[in-house]
């Protein structure tokens, strides 16, 4: 397939189901006693515990370890200390210092203070927040998602070097496609054929990480496990295309940034700053490409749930159901496509970056 | 603004993570994977190209049979119709030759009969010269007695004479 054709295709896709998203979200926000805000805002960011399901009123939950740098050097606790708690009343000591949840915040109270205290905007005054290195809700989806990975690549990788002429069998015969279509679709025309082997490995990485994580985000007993419709997550893989591009950059790229050939001077001196910008620009556009797609699936999704809630009517149901089966049955494509465009715009930039003068 | 504000912990963990898996998936999987199949198509590559010669070859051999066969049919052809001249030449040959041969048994023939006839001849005018010199002989002899007689004698020797 034409890959400049794939990517205007799905620009576009991805342009109007951006406007759906942005009506739906505005119709639920009404001041219903439901507050679908807040309902989707929970499932849509990370939490210090898995949440499954609320069994007789009370939640039913995997509890994570909570870990934080402060002063006294690495504190851990189980979040299920908290009680579920994430207003910030129920305190926990541990390694001489007091700590509060205050909406899937850690927060350290000060040296003396028995009670969390807001301001006029509920910013708490008499607390910081020490460094959280706590394995969430996300951070677990993505060990779970990283053992999947790994059981079902060493076991592909197994199998060709079980059968001695290469044919693949089992597992292998179904991941051999995927492998071949990033390097033959995604490594080698964005790259180039001299040059792709190196950053292979890289980009088979991210497409699977990230597909493998937007299709967990999908699963509903996981309750939003959005890792990768999460910025933090993004951001950082958008950082390590950066690098590599960074580094892997010519002589003949740096003179495209800095002193662009073939144009007059003035205009070398006015294309200068915006190519550094747009150095920058490219990962950053990544990011928010990936996180930005993947919770407006989400949002969607919770917000037509919501609406049950909102119009407190059973009957509303199968259009809920209905629409959010349909959006569904969308986000499942988008879950390879974002995977697909993530990788293919970071072998453009690795080609970009590797081209040579011509 | 919670929800475009990077966690550090998540960034921390995404990175030590990623990094892991990219480590661990580079060596184990996606080496032999990408070495096995590209292994697997250069297989595939050679073996349709040592296909392809060897279907070349093939038809190489079929065309040097094809070309062998015509070339031998033709000098068969050449090789009979030399056969054909040469039985020609030689019966043309033959014929000459058995009329030379004819010609100078007839020449031979002829000479020997003509040194024949001269021998011949040559006996016929001895035998002819002594006759007659018998018969002058005898005719002088009678002569000398008696003029009739000799002539008469002469007469009867002459039709006695016989020319062979």
């Amino acid at each position: 397939m034409n890959p400049l054709r794939t990517i205007l295709f799905s620009t576009l896709f991805l342009s109007i189901s951006f406007i759906g998203f942005a009506k739906e979200k505005e119709t639920t926000q009404d001041d219903a006693p439901f507050d679908p805000k807040a309902m989707i805002l929970h499932h849509v960011k990370d939490a210090h515990e898995f949440h499954l399901w609320d069994w007789k009123g009370s939640p039913v939950s995997l509890s994570l370890p909570i870990i934080l740098w402060t002063e006294n050097g690495f504190t851990s606790f189980s979040s299920s200390e908290f009680h579920h708690d994430d207003e910030g009343h129920t305190i926990v000591e541990a390694n001489g210092g007091s700590f509060v949840k205050l909406h899937e915040k850690i927060y350290q109270l000060d040296a003396g203070v028995t009670a969390i205290d807001y301001d006029s905007e509920h910013h708490p005054i008499n607390a910081q927040k020490p460094l959280d290195f706590s394995i969430t809700r996300n951070v677990f989806m993505m060990w779970i998602s990283v053992a999947l990975l790994l059981f079902v690549f060493l076991t592909t990788a197994r199998s060709y070097k079980k059968s001695k002429d290469g044919v693949p069998t089992g597992l292998a015969g179904f991941m051999e496609p995927l492998i071949v279509f990033v390097r033959d679709e995604i490594g080698k025309p964005m790259i180039g054929e001299h040059k792709y082997k190196r950053y292979m490995p890289y980009l088979l990485t991210i497409f699977f990480f990230i597909w493998i994580n937007n299709i967990f985000g999908l699963i509903p007993i996981l309750n939003g496990a959005n890792l990768s419709g999460n910025i933090a997550f993004t951001f950082t893989l958008a950082v390590f295309t950066f690098i590599i591009t960074t580094f892997s950059g010519n002589k003949n790229y740096w003179k495209h940034i800095f002193w662009m050939p073939g144009v007059p001077v003035p205009m070398k001196i006015f294309l200068m700053p915006i190519e550094i910008i747009g150095m920058f620009v490219k990962p950053i556009s990544l990011m928010i490409r990936l996180f930005a797609n993947i919770t407006a699936g989400h949002v969607i999704i919770l917000a037509l749930m919501s609406l049950i809630f909102v119009f407190k009517s059973v009957a509303i149901a199968p259009v809920s159901v209905a629409f959010s089966l349909f959006i569904t049955v969308i986000e499942i494509i988008v879950t390879a496509i974002q995977a697909y465009i993530f990788t293919i715009l970071s072998a453009l930039y690795f080609g970009m970056a590797t081209e040579e003068e011509h | 603004m919670d929800l475009i504000t990077p966690g550090f912990g998540l960034v921390f963990w995404t990175a030590v993570t990623f990094i892991f898996l990219l480590v661990i998936l580079r060596k184990f999987a996606w080496n032999p994977i990408l070495g096995a199949v590209s292994d697997r198509e250069e297989g595939i590559k050679s073996a349709l190209s040592s296909a392809e010669n060897a279907r070349k070859e093939m038809e190489n051999l079929t065309a040097d049979n094809e070309r062998i066969l015509k070339e031998a049919r033709a000098e068969r052809q050449a090789m009979l119709k030399e056969a054909r001249e040469l039985k020609n030449n030689m019966i043309e040959t033959a014929k000459t030759e058995a009329k030379e041969e004819a010609n100078k048994l007839v020449a031979q023939a002829q000479l020997a009969i003509a040194a024949e006839k001269k021998a011949a001849i040559a006996d016929l005018k001895s035998v002819v010269a002594e006759l007659s010199i018998s018969i002058a002989e005898t005719v002088v002899r009678e002569e000398l007695s008696d003029k009739a007689k000799q002539e008469k004698l002469v007469e009867s020797m002459l039709e006695n004479a016989t020319l062979n």
